[in-house]
């Protein structure tokens, strides 16, 4: 239950603008894959073009190639709810639906894609997902309180839980720890670390360090200038990019002699 | 190097400082109030509530500064005249407002009784009102088809517009993006809020009218209806409505539909599962408002509806009264001349009572429902 995914020459536009050009990259399946690099090179755009997100912002548009185990998902006749429910995401700052309780927060994905559950097997789907993002310890007593009540790490693996529970093959994280403290920021690094047994895992991070503790691949994103596009730098294994990189600039950059 | 209290023992600010007690500000109040009235009754010869009220205000301010700036220094004085002259204003603020409650509360509910609420104005005659005056029956008519047409004419105006409202303001945010149709609306929708209420009554009398005309021609004045009065209050109900939920929804955090977006929910499903839900106290607050505004009109009921003297259940057939429209008929043309014109004048003031008290329990009921359905944040 993971995806391989293949990007081939992918650039990026929000209207005129070229946000990202020529990426090339291929992610492979059950894999932590991090992406690093300065605000604004184009790492989120990235990210958000795995589940065509970035549509949602009006006048973005792709061109290039997206396969997931070798189907486009740019292809003709691709709707982007399908590709969504494939593919995963959690967001920069953790939004639980305010109107929900915990467990109607898990099971939003579910229930609002017109699965009827039984009484079982929801309080199954809810264990099973909150399990799998380390919080049903913390939250099995107050099910039915506000997700909105929860701290904000808690929301945060609350979220993770909502993206797991409708089974998703790949996994989107943008920033996911960049609103948490270190502790919360541990309980989801070790969440990720057992995520990726089952799916292909996609981060997005300015933490130099977390990139480098949870993921497999690392790939550095860089701009030239203000207004020019975002390049893919460097991809490669996360021991190669932090300890011998082939690119000067991600030397520069990892080791914070950058600009 | 910065050392402390050996090397700087001369500069010993102080943290404190004089202060005057709490209750000052009431005893300087309530003195000029009294040095006020006593000047107005002295140069006057009666007392004046309005020369009183300004020369309290003024005597207050100057007193508050005089005693702060002798006592606790410029800077507080100045904090504290202003403090005054803010809390004056609100206090001047709220004089219209409870002064007309007062008057309508006092006018109204000597007059209003069961029997105005339970009767209509049928067979009503001048002889009926002059008993009444002469102190030999009681008061006859009363306004409950005027009850009954506001309910329904407003219902029927609701039925219409907040649908029509709600979903225009959807497709502004959801869909409109910044596209003509969208500016087009958001324009029109600008204009519309600008109508004189008449106007939209009589632009709903014409089209039905013309309508009329075509259905059975030479059937004059079959045009005016409830319905007609609620299509015209429907006019100046949409625009309210598009606005308020068009604000309440671009507050709907982007985030939100974003994540839901990312589970995989189609849009409308995001739209009707998530943002509703989540602004849905608002709007209806929203669509409380429009109610209030409304549901007083007099002007688009009368061009429409006309006058009603009895019950009218059917808003599709024959006139109807609204109770801001049986206000105006009865101080306009009371039911007996003279002197005893003031029977339809009293039941004008019972009938003006029932429209705020309904227009109050409306907003009322718009609190509590925005309270109960508010997103919760307990934890």
């Amino acid at each position: 239950m993971s995806k391989q995914i293949d990007i081939k020459d992918l650039n990026i536009y929000y209207g005129d603008f070229q946000a990202v050009e020529g990426v090339e990259m291929q992610i492979k399946p059950r894999s932590v894959t991090a992406f690093i690099g300065p605000s604004g090179c184009g790492k989120s755009t990235v990210l958000r073009t795995l589940n065509r997100m970035h549509e949602v912002i009006p006048g973005a548009s792709v061109r290039g190639e997206v396969l997931m185990d070798g189907s486009d998902i740019y292809g003709a006749g691709v709707d982007p709810v399908n590709v969504r429910r494939e593919v995963g995401m959690v967001f920069q700052r953790a939004n639980p639906f305010p109107t929900m309780s915990i467990k109607e927060n898990v099971l939003a994905g579910v229930r609002l894609n017109n699965k009827r559950l039984s009484k079982a097997e929801a309080d199954d789907l809810t264990e099973r997902a909150l399990r799998g993002a380390n919080l049903w310890n913390e939250v099995k007593d107050r099910l039915n309180l506000p997700g909105s009540g929860l701290s904000g790490g808690q929301q945060q693996r609350l979220c993770i839980a909502r993206a797991i529970a409708v089974e998703p093959e790949v996994l989107l994280m943008d920033e996911p720890c960049s609103a948490l403290d270190p502790i919360s920021t541990l309980a989801i690094e070790d969440l990720i670390n057992d995520l990726k047994d089952k799916y292909t895992v996609v981060i997005v991070t300015h933490n130099m360090q977390q990139a480098a503790r949870v993921s497999d691949k690392t790939a550095f994103f860089n701009i030239a200038g203000t207004g020019k596009p975002g390049k893919l730098i460097e991809f490669n294994d996360t021991s190669v990019i932090f300890s011998n990189p082939e690119k000067e600039e991600t030397e520069n950059y990892i080791s914070g002699r950058f600009g | 190097m910065l050392t402390t209290s050996d090397t700087t023992p001369s500069r010993s600010r102080s943290l404190t400082s004089k202060q005057l007690p709490k209750a000052t500000p009431w005893v300087i109040a309530v003195a000029s109030i009294i040095v006020a009235a006593g000047i107005s009754f002295l140069g006057l010869g009666r007392f004046s509530i309005t020369v009183t009220a300004v020369l309290a205000g003024a005597l207050n301010a100057i007193a508050v500064f005089a005693i702060s700036a002798a006592y606790e220094g410029r800077r507080k004085a100045v904090d504290r005249v202003a403090t005054t002259v803010v809390s004056s204003t609100f206090v001047l603020a709220c004089v219209p407002l409870i002064s007309l409650l007062w008057l309508t509360v006092s006018k109204g509910g000597a007059a209003l009784d069961l029997n105005l609420l339970s009767r209509t104005m049928l067979g009503m005659k001048g002889i009926l009102d002059q008993q009444y005056v002469a102190g030999e029956a009681g008061l006859a008519g009363g306004f409950y088809h005027a009850i009954v047409g506001t309910v329904l004419i407003t219902l029927a105006a609701c039925v219409i517009s907040i649908p029509v409202g709600v979903l225009a303001a959807i497709y502004l945010v959801e869909y409109a993006g910044k596209n003509k149709l969208g500016k087009a609306i958001t324009f029109l929708v600008d204009v519309m809020t600008g109508i004189p209420s008449i106007v939209a009554g009589l632009f709903a009398f014409a089209l039905f009218s013309t309508i009329a005309e075509l259905v059975m021609p030479a059937a004059a004045g079959v045009a005016k209806t409830g319905f007609t009065a609620a299509v015209a209050l429907s006019v100046l109900m949409i625009p309210i409505v598009v606005r308020n939920t068009e604000e309440i929804l671009r507050l709907v955090p982007m985030d939100l539909r974003e994540a839901s977006y990312a589970l995989g929910v189609p849009k409308w499903k995001t739209i009707v599962k998530i943002v509703l839900p989540t602004s849905v106290s608002g709007i209806l607050s929203g669509v409380t408002i429009a109610i209030a505004r409304v549901i007083g009109e007099t002007a688009p009921i009368m061009v429409t509806a006309g006058f009603a003297k009895t019950l009218n259940w059917n808003l599709f057939s024959g006139w109807m009264s609204t109770l801001p429209t049986y206000i105006y008929d009865s101080q306009l043309r009371p039911v007996s001349p003279g002197d005893a014109a003031i029977a339809s004048s009293e039941r004008a003031w019972a009938a003006a009572l029932v429209l705020v008290a309904l227009v109050m329990i409306l907003n009322l009921l718009a609190r509590v429902i925005a309270k109960v359905l508010a997103p919760k944040a307990g934890r």
